[in-house]
């Protein structure tokens, strides 16, 4: 055997189960998908009965663009949006630090948390009415409702994750109850916080149209049930593809955050 | 301010793990104490700084802090204990902010600090940023900003590696040197202990009872690496631990 053939290089087996991100490929998978539709609809093999034409989608959502009717529909969807979800994130993230520090609250509310979490919030919608009237106000309540069940459970999470050996620290420097919680807690629960806030925020969007229902004559949910229930399929897609751009973009917006006030991240 | 450990026991459920401890801590002296592992020698550290309570005897302050003296019984952890979302800076500030320091004063004290211990030019840094050595610098910063009375130090070097130990040794050293302070030092580490301790304190295996206190007279500042006369204390040392380490090591852990 000659001194080469010996001589054998040692095969990379490492690497791996490490995902980063790759900008461009969600862009693309969403224009791959898109272009197939409209290719299936265009050349017949998808009925115009199964999916709108995705050109047609967007001939819709440019006329809604230039009548000036998206922004009458966003405005009052978008302040909906933002009043309940800041109520239900504000009070659930309270509520789960109290629930992550007390041993009371925590015994005492996490059952109810619990028994609320399950309950579809859209069949409370006639009670929100009832208690809170036809007007802004119930649908406020029924996405606040929504946002505030997994803001609690997620940042309640959160602070049993705090390392404690911070606390202990804190103590032993005689900071106080308060600066405690507002100096290391809140802080150190962050990212915890913050990953829960994607899925109630997504949460809150599904709610705004389920909100829409009841006596709503502007917004992006009274337009989409408005096509609904006319079977009117571009203006119907125009409006989830509104409320999709919205999910992207809170998301992106989390994202932002995170990358402001994680950066102490390793 | 001297501490006074008066007769302290104590146990968990049914299960003994210190007894009969008392001990003095005279100011201005490092005080270390050494043990095999599990003989409580960190919780006796955590009842001295009011941390945990003893099931009986008490911890003593004799006379008062000094002025100026914020936090009399001040910690330096194992793991450093930074908070990573502060820089550098922020981390010293932290302990002062609830002591209604402001301002000028705040920027003083954190200015004085950072220079005892070298980490000026690294007051913005994150901690994800600073190595294990400037981290525990930082702590050690954070520390003395508070003006203690008594550190109590839980092995403050053991996360460090060996060269970074000895560097961090010698800064500790020039600290005391130049201001003694009072410190309570526990480590399993009997070359930091002879290296840093005016008092050795060898506690037996579990439950915890002081075997015996090794005073070591040679001056602090002449204390060197591989000196002959501390190793003749850390062979003294090794020998009343070693039966107990080797005890301690086969023991089932049951806590």
């Amino acid at each position: 055997m000659s001194e080469a053939a010996k001589e054998k290089a040692v095969a990379f087996r490492g690497g791996g189960f490490a995902p980063r991100p790759r900008r461009w490929v969600g862009f693309a998978v969403f224009l791959g998908l898109i272009l197939v539709a409209e290719w299936g609809t265009r050349a017949g093999w998808i009925s115009a009965l199964t999916l709108p034409k995705p050109s047609d989608v967007l001939a819709t959502f440019r006329e809604l663009y230039q009548s000036g009717l998206l922004f009458k529909h966003l405005g009052p969807s978008l302040s909906r949006l933002v009043v309940g979800a800041a109520i239900g994130a504000s009070i659930g993230i309270s509520v789960g630090i109290l629930i992550g520090l007390s041993s009371y609250i925590r015994s005492g509310l996490v059952p109810l948390v619990a028994a609320l979490f399950p309950i579809p919030k859209i069949a409370l919608l006639p009670l929100f009415v009832i208690w809170f009237g036809i007007g802004e106000g119930s649908k406020y309540a029924l996405i606040a409702f929504g946002t505030f069940t997994p803001t609690v459970v997620a940042t309640y999470g959160a602070v049993d994750n705090v390392d404690r050996t911070l606390i202990r620290m804190g103590q032993s420097f005689g900071l106080t109850w308060f600066s405690i919680v507002r100096k290391i807690v809140l802080p150190g629960a962050m990212p915890g916080i913050l990953s829960g806030l994607r899925i109630s925020l997504a949460i809150a969007i599904i709610l705004l149209v389920a909100a829409e229902m009841l006596g709503a004559e502007y917004g992006i949910g009274a337009y989409i049930l408005q096509a609904g229930s006319l079977y009117d399929l571009e203006r119907l897609f125009a409006g989830v593809v509104i409320l999709s751009l919205l999910g992207v973009l809170v998301s992106a917006l989390i994202g932002v955050i995170e990358r402001r006030l994680l950066d102490w991240r390793t | 301010m001297d501490i006074r450990l008066d007769n302290i026991s104590h146990s968990y459920d049914d299960f003994d793990v210190m007894r009969d401890i008392s001990l003095d801590i005279p100011s201005g002296q490092i005080v270390c104490i050494v043990g095999p592992s599990g003989c409580g020698k960190s919780t006796l550290l955590r009842f001295i700084g009011g941390l945990e309570r003893p099931a009986s005897g008490r911890v003593l302050q004799l006379g008062a802090p000094p002025a100026g003296c914020l936090n009399p019984l001040t910690y330096i952890f194992q793991d450093f204990a930074l908070l990573p979302w502060r820089s550098v800076a922020g981390n010293v500030s932290l302990v002062l902010e609830d002591h209604g320091i402001k301002g000028a004063d705040t920027r003083r004290i954190i200015d004085d600090v950072l220079a005892r211990t070298k980490l000026t030019d690294f007051a913005k840094a994150l901690p994800k940023q600073l190595s294990g050595g400037m981290k525990q610098r930082v702590a050690i910063a954070r520390a003395l900003a508070v003006n203690p009375a008594v550190m109590l130090m839980d092995e403050p070097l053991s996360a460090l590696d060996s060269q970074t130990r000895e560097l961090l040794m010698d800064d500790l050293v020039d600290l005391w040197t130049r201001q003694p302070f009072t410190a309570v030092y526990v480590t399993h580490n009997l070359a930091e202990a002879v290296r840093l301790g005016h008092r050795v304190v060898v506690l037996s295996r579990r439950p915890g009872q002081i075997r015996e206190v090794v005073e070591i007279d040679k001056p602090l500042a002449q204390r060197e690496f591989g000196d002959a006369d501390l190793d003749a204390y850390q062979k003294h040392l090794w020998h009343l631990m070693r039966d107990e380490a080797r005890a301690a090591d086969a023991e089932l852990i049951n806590v």
